[in-house]
């Protein structure tokens, strides 16, 4: 009786459940500080029934797959495109430690690298917002995963975990509003930040107006931000708009089709110290 | 019983947003099917419902994504209080009202979201919209399909039993 005599006083009930969500922004917005226990949770029982639903759906495409393509065939391509994807992340490794090395011997210096080690993971689902570009993946911190560890896949960089929790993990797209990475032009090795647009586009910003850049260059990671290892193309140049300014306007057409994401490799190893210095923001929130 | 069937729609939109679109629509950009949800229940349930439904659904969305929570619910809950308030005042039945409402539904939460963001200095987000243009008239076209699935179901029983007595 009670619950009905308060939802026919509609406006207060309606200005109960704006002041509740007011005050629930408004301590996060004010203290900043890891991750609220609410999204934990809820993220923690909700990765579950996302485990759930993903596998009822690969259940239902794999069935439907199977059986209209001829099994043999079908492995068989399976195993050509795992082997592709692996000389793919391979040949993109080898150019980051040439690249590497071809910098260290200008320098004369001699330092050892160490190859990466990486994971991977299976995409179990997509953004549960579309304001916010994000996937979750079936790995987490029981599989050694932790925040800010890159996430990549043979044509090249995905992103970075940003909520890792016992069997899941939630993984930031480089297209999104809030991320960002160190990036160097591969021709003309001028440094910037690459960030998200929201869309299927990224921008890359702090490329000096003087600087030698073209549409058709290479974007790769500079591994500045100590999240991703140097090296790893993040995308091709679209277009690029000297304006007046100091910068210039840099769009990139990622590497990655961030739409058909099935499977991702995650790298275990942090970048080399040496690549960690400076630039705050890059590859974090730069809100 | 009503409040389990919303909560079952909010619960199946969210499980469609997180995980069956990508296979279906290639990215879940473009939709907000739990905004349809909260949307469909105003127009059917009235505004407390569609408050309450659109505060719970954009609590967890908010918490699934990587957002401040509570913003996605604020904005929820006041678009399906307005939508459940326009239902109830007008006759909004037809297919043509219904994909209005959709459309500026979709604006109006679209418009609070990142309002909200950025007053807070939480986010910016630069020409927003084509997207949001986008997912209006996509959200409108799920929203209509859904009301005519919905709508046509009991008279598709209907039929079918009375052809079945006949026999």
């Amino acid at each position: 009786m009670a619950v009905v005599d308060i939802r026919r006083r509609t406006g207060y009930l309606f200005l109960a459940v704006i002041v509740g969500h007011v005050i629930l922004i408004s301590t996060q917005v004010t203290t900043r500080r890891g991750v609220p226990m609410l999204e934990e949770a809820v993220f923690g029982v909700f990765s579950e029934v996302q485990r759930v639903a993903n596998s009822v759906a690969s259940g239902v495409r794999s069935s439907w797959q199977d059986y209209f393509a001829l099994q043999q065939v079908r492995a068989e391509n399976e195993q050509l495109k795992q082997q592709l994807a692996d000389l793919r992340v391979r040949l993109q490794q080898e150019r980051g430690l040439a690249e590497q090395s071809q910098s260290l011997q200008k320098l004369l210096e001699l330092k050892t690298t160490s190859a990466l080690t990486t994971t991977a993971a299976n995409v179990i689902a997509g953004g549960a917002s579309p304001e916010f570009r994000t996937i979750t993946i079936d790995k987490g911190t029981r599989d050694g995963l932790h925040a800010d560890m890159a996430v990549i896949a043979p044509a090249g960089v995905v992103g970075r975990v940003i909520q890792p929790s016992g069997r899941a993990s939630k993984v930031q797209l480089l297209i999104d509003r809030s991320a960002a990475a160190g990036a160097l032009i591969e021709r003309t090795r001028a440094q910037g930040v690459v960030i998200g647009t929201g869309a299927d586009e990224l921008r890359m910003d702090y490329v000096s107006g003087s600087a030698d850049v073209k549409a058709g260059d290479i974007v790769v990671t500079s591994g500045i931000d100590g999240i991703y290892p140097k090296g790893f193309v993040i995308g091709q140049i679209q277009s690029v708009r000297r304006g007046g300014g100091e910068y210039s306007a840099i769009l990139i057409r990622p590497a990655v089709d961030f739409n058909s994401l099935e499977a991702v490799l995650i790298v275990t190893t942090p970048p080399p110290a040496g690549d960690a210095t400076g630039t705050a923001g890059a590859g974090q929130d730069h809100e | 019983m009503k409040a389990a069937g919303v909560l079952v729609a909010i619960a199946l939109a969210l499980a469609l947003q997180t995980s069956l679109a990508r296979f279906v629509v290639g990215g879940t950009a473009a939709l907000d099917l739990v905004l349809v949800v909260v949307i469909y229940v105003a127009l059917t349930s009235g505004p407390v419902t569609g408050m309450l439904a659109g505060s719970l659904a954009g609590i967890i969305q908010d918490a699934l994504s990587s957002g401040t929570i509570g913003i996605g619910g604020l904005a929820k809950a006041v678009v399906g209080f307005a939508a459940g308030v326009i239902g109830q005042q007008f006759i909004v039945t037809a297919a043509f009202p219904r994909f209005v409402m959709f459309v500026v539904a979709t604006i109006v939460h679209a418009a609070l979201f990142m309002g909200m963001y950025v007053v807070l200095g939480l986010k910016e987000f630069r020409s927003p919209w084509a997207a949001v243009l986008s997912q209006a008239l996509a959200n409108a076209a799920v929203g209509i399909f859904a009301f005519a699935i919905i709508e046509s179901l009991p008279g598709a029983m209907e039929r079918r039993r009375f052809r079945r007595s006949k026999r």
